[in-house]
């Protein structure tokens, strides 16, 4: 069986997350080719095809394809699987929007969020938040899956693929790029950072939240997450979000600052190595899931935090 | 302008949710069931483009059609709908796991009846979590998506949307008719009023079946297996900072 991977990129290298989900389609399959779809999106290309692992690299450039938008994608992809027995894409904003449209293109149910590879039709994915995990049969003639890329470590380099071209569609399209307001950091970015610290709603204003964690973040070489609540308040940017409903993460430390531990945050950080919490309600629920929990008031805690860790030399 | 919201019952978001024994699936017997959040957002935006408000102008929309695939109990589900300020609503009459292919197909059948100029619809429900079946519709009626949007602007033939991703926000123009899915951060739904849940009571609710609609919703997936997540091992306290860092550089995360 021959698998399609969509890259994850933003036309100038690939992120991690392709990495990740050629691992789970290596699971799948010994026959894997990555697509980057992009424009100008040769360099791209070309550290797709260093991915160990990857047979072909498809490369699709030009200008309906900037911004990876889902009607393009469906119109590039759709045709492509008369080649492919599966297409994975990162669950990603963007593998999300545009799979679906390729799923009800080929006529085929898709899977969304797969966390397990168990054969090549067999798949593991949460509902309920992760408060479940089915086990699913996919028999269908063609599979379209959306790939949880924190659930698969990431297919190394030392590759040397052949970079086919293929064409880009044409349109024209019914939605059209206007703007976009992308957070300028100098931080890791969330999902692939190997230390976040994230906030919640205990920090009680975007001004707090700021002056609270930035420091320590910086000092830790971490991302910034939030839990729901706090970005529901304002205090810190959507795509901070960590969550069922935002971005899911795994890095090595996760500290948990002023976050209550709901559910839906759980599931979202749950599979890091080490979690730390600091909460001064006892009761918080993310105590029980937390490797380390200090019960205090992050007033007094971050600063001590941070003299300690300059202390031990951090 | 016509608008259509469809709306999932669910799990209520408040329960616990137990996975059987045997493993074939979640317990949802004798629990209470609710409109899926996103949907009510959904529901929300649409009757705020019918009334005015959070941006809209009155009369933006001149009806709102809610429906609902599920059980006869998706009838609540509806009236929910109905009490915030849908006019009408459509049920298709479906028991068991209806797989959102086959949900997107009815609604495309509907939509085909009813010509509706825009469709706002949840990102995803809060029980099966697949995120799929605006994008699906979508991609069945060969019209543009915004998905996860967290404003709607909207103007002559066409919206502009902007939308949750990745990296930030992303603003978008999509012509008339399309697929819009929602986000938390578009609205804060209202608490439906007594007053409006007794007027609810008497809007109409059209009754249909998958046959009607010529949609065969057999499912294309087996689920073999339901399972507890497996359980973090946690709960240890430390008492002070300087400990926690101790402790860190113990488990080598330092």
């Amino acid at each position: 069986m021959a698998v399609l991977v969509v890259a994850e990129h933003d036309n100038a290298s690939v992120k991690d997350a392709t990495h990740k989900v050629v691992t789970a389609a290596k699971a799948m399959s010994a026959d894997v080719d990555v697509l980057v779809a992009g424009s100008n999106a040769g360099a791209a290309a070309q550290a797709a095809a260093k991915i160990a692992g990857v047979r072909k690299v498809l490369h699709a450039d030009g200008a309906t394809l900037a911004k990876q938008m889902a009607e393009p994608l469906e119109a590039l992809i759709a045709p492509l699987m008369a080649n492919y027995d599966a297409v994975l894409f990162p669950a990603t904003t963007t593998g999300k929007n545009a799979a679906p449209r390729v799923a009800a293109k080929l006529d085929v149910m898709q899977l969304s969020g797969v966390i397990g590879v168990e054969g090549a039709d067999t798949f593991v994915r949460p509902i309920y938040a992760g408060n479940a995990i089915i086990t699913v049969k996919d028999e269908q003639a063609k599979k379209v899956l959306t790939v949880q890329p924190t659930a698969f470590k990431a297919a190394g380099e030392g590759g040397s693929a052949a970079v086919e071209s293929v064409a880009a569609p044409s349109g024209p399209f019914k939605s059209a790029f206007v703007s976009e307001e992308m957070a300028k950091s100098d931080r890791p970015e969330l999902t692939a950072a190997k230390r976040v610290v994230s906030g919640g709603r205990a920090l009680g204003s975007s001004e707090e939240f700021h002056r609270v964690l930035d420091p320590l973040a910086d000092k830790l070489g971490a991302a910034v997450g939030a839990s729901r609540a706090a970005v529901d308040a304002g205090y810190a940017p959507n795509d901070y979000q960590v969550g069922q409903t935002g971005k899911v993460v795994a890095p090595e430390l996760y500290v948990a600052i002023g976050i209550s531990g709901a559910i839906q945050h759980l599931a979202g950080m749950k599979d890091s190595k080490v979690i730390v919490a600091i909460n001064k309600d006892e009761e918080a629920p993310i105590f029980q899931i937390a490797d380390f929990g200090l019960v205090a008031d992050y007033k007094a805690a971050v600063p001590e935090l941070m003299d300690e860790l300059t202390k031990a030399g951090v | 302008m016509k608008v259509l919201v469809p709306v999932k019952r669910v799990l209520d978001y408040n329960l616990k949710v137990r996975v059987k024994p045997d493993g074939s699936g979640v317990d949802l017997s004798n629990l209470k069931m609710s409109i899926n959040p996103f949907c009510e957002i959904a529901v929300e935006e649409a009757v705020r483009m019918k009334e005015g408000g959070g941006g809209h102008v009155a009369g933006a929309a001149s009806e709102v059609i809610a429906v609902s695939i599920g059980p006869e109990q998706a009838q609540e589900t509806l009236r929910n709908a109905l009490a915030i300020g849908a006019d009408r609503g459509v049920l298709v009459k479906a028991d068991g796991e209806v797989e959102p292919l086959a949900v997107a197909k009815l609604l495309k059948a509907v939509i085909e009846a009813e010509k509706p100029d825009l469709v706002v619809l949840g990102k995803q429900a809060i029980d099966d979590d697949n995120n799929a079946t605006g994008q699906m519709l979508a991609a069945l009626l060969g019209w543009p998506q915004a998905t996860f949007a967290s404003k709607i602007v909207l103007q002559s033939g066409k919206a502009t949307v902007t939308r949750e991703v990745d990296g930030g926000l992303q603003t978008l123009d999509v012509e008339l008719p399309a697929i819009v899915t929602t986000d938390l951060r578009l609205n804060e739904p209202r608490y439906a009023s007594l007053p409006n849940i007794m007027k609810a009571k008497k809007k109409p609710i059209d009754v249909k079946t998958p046959a009607d609609l010529g949609v065969d919703v057999t499912p294309r997936l087996k689920v073999i297996k339901t399972a507890e997540p497996a359980k973090r091992q946690g709960g240890a306290k430390v008492k002070t900072a300087g400990e926690l860092v101790g402790k860190l550089k113990e488990a080598g995360v330092l």
